[in-house]
């Protein structure tokens, strides 16, 4: 063969699909992602309620009462109870990631993911007790 | 007579079209038979014109990810007969420009792949003639479930994050990272460090946990990325409490 090959010019243009709006919506596991990424917001909430609840104790009782009187206004209550729910999203996902993260050996076996998991838990139940009886002791 | 499939399979032509479009094969349903075969025998015998890409047939060689109805697969490793109700949909990994028909651009996983240096890393080299690296079966235990990375992309595919943002240095990567840090042979865990660490690095991830669902290798990306944030908050921790010599 004497000619040379010729090359086309041609350079394809490729074709990018941009993710839909509701992308998050046609999976579960995407929509927990959201979910947790929204549940920052919900835990920003529950930071500022508490500088606002220490800032009252700070100063003096009549503030403090105004804060619980405020407090105990149904649209607060009702921001909290979702807050909260928010928070309890986020510790689960929290305890589903240490088994992952936390990989520990023994006897030459890597000690079962329920475990962690469980110790994790365990840890939140004697914290949430030990604060319980805390506030409730009075 | 034979029992028979639709095959759904996205098409794009550049050079004639602006967006994909589905065209619909019939093919033999046959229970020895993946995708991959059904693509092959659209190749063959109906429209030459098909393009995507394969070559070991044996979920080795990572290049034939495609989605298959909505999910990230191996074509070589998925049957029709899963599928027998039909239609089968097939379309190009998401989360990556598509050149052609099931062909995606993947220039962008090999950019970033060399980046977390996924290769071992000697502070000094011994020479040959000393013989291997030995290693015990503990040691090569505590990173060969990474090492089964196969460079599919199948996990990029399921990742939203990488979706949102292409400059996450996704899962595959940061789980090839983990399986030279891990290796008892390395010593690159610090120069790795950097990448890793970075914004765009390991805390991009929030755990979605679909890169391990997608994993036909079961590497378990998601692990290895949970485990090298706690490695990396601990060396954090190390740098900021410790002297110099003792981290």
């Amino acid at each position: 063969m004497s000619a040379s090959p010729v090359y086309t010019e041609f350079h394809p243009r490729w074709y990018r699909k941009r993710m839909r709006t509701l992308w998050w919506l046609h999976r579960r596991s995407y929509l927990v992602f959201a979910l947790r990424e929204l549940s920052c917001v919900f835990i920003a909430w529950f930071v500022i309620f508490l500088l606002l609840l220490v800032h009252a104790i700070g100063a003096g009782s009549r503030d403090y009462h105004r804060f619980l009187d405020w407090a105990a206004n149904p649209v607060v209550i009702a921001v909290n109870i979702v807050a909260f729910l928010f928070v309890v999203l986020h510790a689960i996902t929290w305890f589903s990631l240490a088994p992952k993260a936390i990989v520990v050996r023994a006897r030459g076996r890597r000690v079962p993911s329920t475990y962690i998991a469980g110790a994790n838990y365990l840890a939140w139940a004697v914290v949430s007790a030990v604060v319980a009886w805390l506030i409730l002791r009075t | 007579m034979t029992d028979t499939i639709t095959m759904q399979v996205s098409r794009y032509r550049p050079e004639q079209e602006t967006a994909p479009t589905v065209q619909e094969y019939e093919v033999p349903l046959r229970g020895d038979w993946v995708v991959l075969d059904g693509l092959n025998y659209i190749k063959d015998h109906q429209d030459g014109t098909l393009s995507y890409r394969w070559s070991c047939r044996m979920g080795i060689c990572g290049s034939c990810g495609m989605t298959v109805n909505g999910e990230p697969k191996l074509t070589c490793a998925t049957f029709l007969t899963d599928y027998k109700l039909g239609p089968v949909r097939v379309e190009p990994l998401s989360n990556f420009p598509v050149i052609r028909d099931l062909v995606v651009e993947i220039g962008d996983f090999l950019r970033k792949l060399p980046r977390v240096m996924p290769w071992i890393v000697r502070d000094t080299d011994k020479p040959t003639t000393d013989g291997e690296y030995l290693q015990t079966p503990a040691e090569q235990d505590a990173y060969k479930q990474y090492s089964m990375c196969i460079n599919c992309m199948l996990c990029y595919s399921a990742c939203p994050v990488y979706g949102l943002d292409p400059h996450f240095i996704g899962p595959a990567a940061i789980a090839l990272a983990q399986r030279y840090n891990l290796d008892s042979r390395d010593h690159g865990a610090a120069d790795r460090l950097e990448v890793l660490t970075h914004p765009d690095g390991v805390w991009g991830c929030t755990f979605v946990g679909e890169c391990t669902s997608a994993c036909p290798k079961d590497v378990d990306p998601a692990g290895a990325i949970q485990r090298y944030k706690l490695s990396a908050a601990m060396q954090s921790i190390k740098a900021f409490v410790l002297p110099r010599s003792a981290r």
